[in-house]
């Protein structure tokens, strides 16, 4: 017999787990009931965004992905099947404004991409003003697109653009930047990269910045020139950025709209600078048919999703 | 205790200001529409739908399109013709909405209708018809639609009222209508010593006066023409029109323009473009650039609907003077078109009949409403332009008289347009899709000085044959 009460019940190791007052474990709807009280300030804060999502981002995907199968005639909605997916693979501009897409990706990423990084390393390299260079590249994306692209559409003027009349005082031949269907689309690319690098070099220098100095001094000491500090250092050291910005980059520059329709009116000369979502516009604002512009907004999901999950698949294998 | 009840009450009232807070941004966010329901009437319309609207009837109508205070001259007009309707209709309450802005721009009038949010009597252009009604968005209207109900019905013009028609059913009333001409600057031609009382009226004609114009230099071009955004192809069936070709064959399943009527458009706007120089440097235009261009007297000519002029003087700071406008070279056909209202399916019998008084007051009446042309004068708007032109027999003789008296410009610019009427024809099935195909047409000719036409027009007569296909 233990002689101190005490000693007794902090012993008692089914005492200490349940004390009198809470010998009944409570049920699972108690527990729920108990739980949303808890936590009821945080679900009222949640009730907004979740109303905003649901209405104005969940819904309209879903209603997207219904409509893709459906076909409205007479007032009357019915389901079509791939109907809708025929018409739109079947219409004369689809592997046009694939091609143009692609084109345009491909470019915007051979300047968009390296143009901003390279910025991003030779602003890091100045100790001075830096600052000031940092507005200065940063300046276009706080101008409002529409503004820009009137700029670039003075400039490309094939009368009394900017461009030719260095191309005349150089005695060179005049160009028609965006009426020449070869020309059209690098004209769009170069006027985006203008309009939309200052916020990639700002990201990439924000990753050059963490890199430890260190490093550098390191491969310094190993006699690394610039270009090989750049291969081995800053590269490496920013890869992640890096890999997180391509895939952005890469799923903004398929969906380009904006600078092709102001610059070119959308299709441009003979169609060149007719991209996906400009034909997705056609669909649904001047041909009236929601159906066909769902179902090829659908076909650039698939496409961008599918990206996205193999660029997360191989990031993952790399890093194992 | 009394900690946690504080703390609960505290718990619940974030909870309800959280939730009042998302219902508010909820609110605030989205867009109001105009109910199917009968909000603001009573009555059934019980004395069927071909008698007028009965004066005990409470009605209240939505209309789009009221001027916005940008407009002050046609806001007050709109408001003195309320007024003037309520002395007649003291019953019916008309609820304007306006937009600043072009009053109806396809891609948000698209939206409305899937939305479903058009306002009881909603304003369209003649080619909405088959988009409306494949929204089931406009109210059949042929049985409330009779000398009763729109006096002058007999004098409107039978091709605009067929316009509004689907398989002889009448879905809308006109307000306005166009057939193209050729518009031209009259001080570039009086410069190139050209008659501007003496338009061009063949395209071979057309092509000298532009190199004329085109000679005068300092970047002034002698025609113009559009070639993106869907306006290049709406131009390039104006220009087959014109030689009586035409975009879509008979049987509607087959384009029809690969034929020699299409090739020479295209030859001859080619020639313009890079033989002669007259057509400018800058292409990809759609439209507004042209108005732009031939405002500051930087272009001779292009083809354009009479209200154009009204839109470079009020909008751009032209002056009437400057333009003359002549009948479509060519002058087989020249494309028609035009805008009206139509009234929003499902709304009450005698909601249907306070739109179709409305209308008739506002738009279909000789001497008052759009028509008041004394008044238009005192208001200091534009009198004179030879649009609308949908009156014929007396209404016009009556019409014609009013619009020359009070005229505030030189109608006689336009004697020629007026003197030599050319038959309109509707564009084809499809005509938006067609267009986007035709633009490349267009860009092509007037962008590529080695641009093949044979094979532009085959490769946009297979296409525009697949888009047939679709239908």
């Amino acid at each position: 017999m233990p002689v101190s009460g005490l000693t007794t019940r902090t012993a008692d190791p089914a005492r200490r787990q349940a004390p009198p007052h809470q010998a009944v474990p409570p049920s699972g709807g108690e527990r729920f009931a108990r739980g949303l009280r808890r936590n009821l300030t945080a679900h009222g804060f949640l009730i907004g965004a979740v109303l905003c999502f649901a209405v104005f981002s969940w819904y309209p995907m879903i209603r997207e992905f219904l409509l893709a199968f459906q076909k409205t005639e007479g007032g009357e909605v019915s389901w079509t099947g791939l109907d809708n997916l025929t018409t739109v693979v079947d219409d004369p501009a689809f592997w046009q404004a694939w091609r143009n897409t692609l084109l345009f990706t491909v470019l915007a990423l051979l300047f968009g991409f390296v143009v901003p990084f390279v910025a991003a390393i030779v602003i890091n390299e100045f100790h001075h003003a830096q600052g000031y260079l940092r507005l200065l590249v940063y300046l276009p994306v706080m101008l409002p697109p529409v503004a820009s692209v009137l700029l670039f559409k003075y400039l490309y003027d094939p009368g009394y653009g900017l461009l030719n009349e260095v191309l005349r005082f150089l005695h060179l031949p005049e160009q028609q930047w965006l009426q020449d269907a070869a020309l059209s689309m690098p004209s769009v690319v170069a006027a985006a990269t203008w309009m939309n690098m200052g916020g990639a070099a700002l990201v990439h220098l924000a990753a050059l910045q963490g890199i430890p100095g260190e490093l550098y001094e390191a491969a310094e000491l190993d006699g690394a020139g610039l270009f090989r500090k750049i291969w081995h250092v800053t590269i490496p050291q920013t890869r992640l950025i890096l890999s997180l910005m391509l895939l952005m980059q890469i799923i903004a520059t398929m969906q380009v709209f904006v600078e092709p329709f102001l610059l070119t009116g959308g299709a441009g000369p003979q169609g060149s600078t007719t991209t996906v979502v400009h034909l997705i516009y056609q669909y649904a604002f001047n041909f009236n048919n929601y159906g066909a512009a769902a179902a090829l907004g659908l076909l650039l999901l698939v496409l961008l999703a599918g990206f996205s999950a193999a660029y997360v698949r191989l990031g993952r294998a790399d890093d194992r | 205790m009394r900690t946690a009840r504080f703390r609960r009450a505290r718990r619940s009232g974030a909870v309800a200001v959280v939730s009042a807070l998302a219902l508010t941004a909820l609110a605030a966010c989205g867009t109001s529409s105009s109910d199917n329901g009968n909000s603001g009437t009573s009555g059934s319309g019980s004395s069927g739908p071909a008698a007028p609207l009965d004066p005990e009837a409470e009605v209240t109508i939505t209309i789009d399109c009221m001027p916005p205070a940008a407009k002050a001259a046609e806001l007050k007009e709109w408001k003195e013709d309320v007024e003037a309707f309520n002395e007649i209709y003291p019953n019916v309450t008309i609820e304007g909405r306006s937009t600043p802005g072009q009053c109806l721009e396809p891609p948000r009038f698209t939206a409305m209708l899937k939305a479903r949010s058009q306002p009881d009597v909603f304003y369209t252009y003649f080619t909405d018809l088959p988009q409306v009604l494949d929204n089931d968005g406009a109210e059949d209207i042929t049985a409330y639609v009779n000398d009763r109900t729109v006096p002058l019905l007999k004098d409107i013009d039978p091709g605009v009222l067929g316009s509004l028609k689907h398989d002889g059913r009448l879905y809308g009333l006109p307000t306005s209508n166009y057939t193209m001409g050729l518009l031209i600057n009259r001080k570039l031609f009086q410069q190139a010593g050209l008659d501007p009382d003496d338009p061009p009226r063949t395209w071979d004609e057309v092509r000298a006066a532009a190199k004329r114009i085109a000679g005068l230099g300092d970047g002034i071009a002698g025609f113009g023409e559009y070639s993106a955004a869907n306006t290049g192809g709406w131009h390039f069936t104006a220009h087959v029109y014109s030689l009586g070709g035409d975009i879509v064959g008979a049987g509607g399943e087959k384009a029809a323009f690969n034929d020699e009527i299409g090739k020479q458009v295209a030859r001859n706007l080619h020639a313009m473009r890079w033989e002669d120089g007259s057509m400018g440097k800058t292409q990809l235009l759609k439209w507004g650039d042209l108005q732009k261009q031939i405002a500051t007297d930087k272009l001779g000519m292009f083809l354009a609907a009479p209200d154009d002029i009204a839109y470079m003087v009020q909008q751009l700071g032209a002056a009437y003077e400057n333009f003359g406008m002549g009948p479509i070279p060519g002058g087989t056909y020249t494309l028609a078109g035009g805008n009206n209202y139509m009234i929003k399916k499902g709304i009450s019998p005698d909601k249907i009949k306070a739109a179709i008084a409305w209308l008739n007051h506002k738009n279909l009446t000789v001497g008052k409403g759009q028509f008041d042309w004394a008044r238009t004068k005192a208001d200091n708007l534009p009198v004179g332009v030879p649009q609308p032109n949908f009156w014929t027999g007396e209404s016009k003789k009556k019409d014609d008289a009013a619009r020359l008296a009070n005229a505030t410009m030189p109608v006689a610019n336009f004697r020629t347009f007026m003197d030599n009427p050319v038959p309109g024809k509707a564009e084809p099935p499809k005509a938006q899709e067609i267009y986007k195909v035709l633009d490349n047409v267009m860009s092509g000719i007037l962008t590529d000085e080695d641009a093949d036409i044979d094979r532009l027009l085959a490769t946009a007569a297979s296409q525009v044959d697949q888009v047939l296909a679709d239908r």
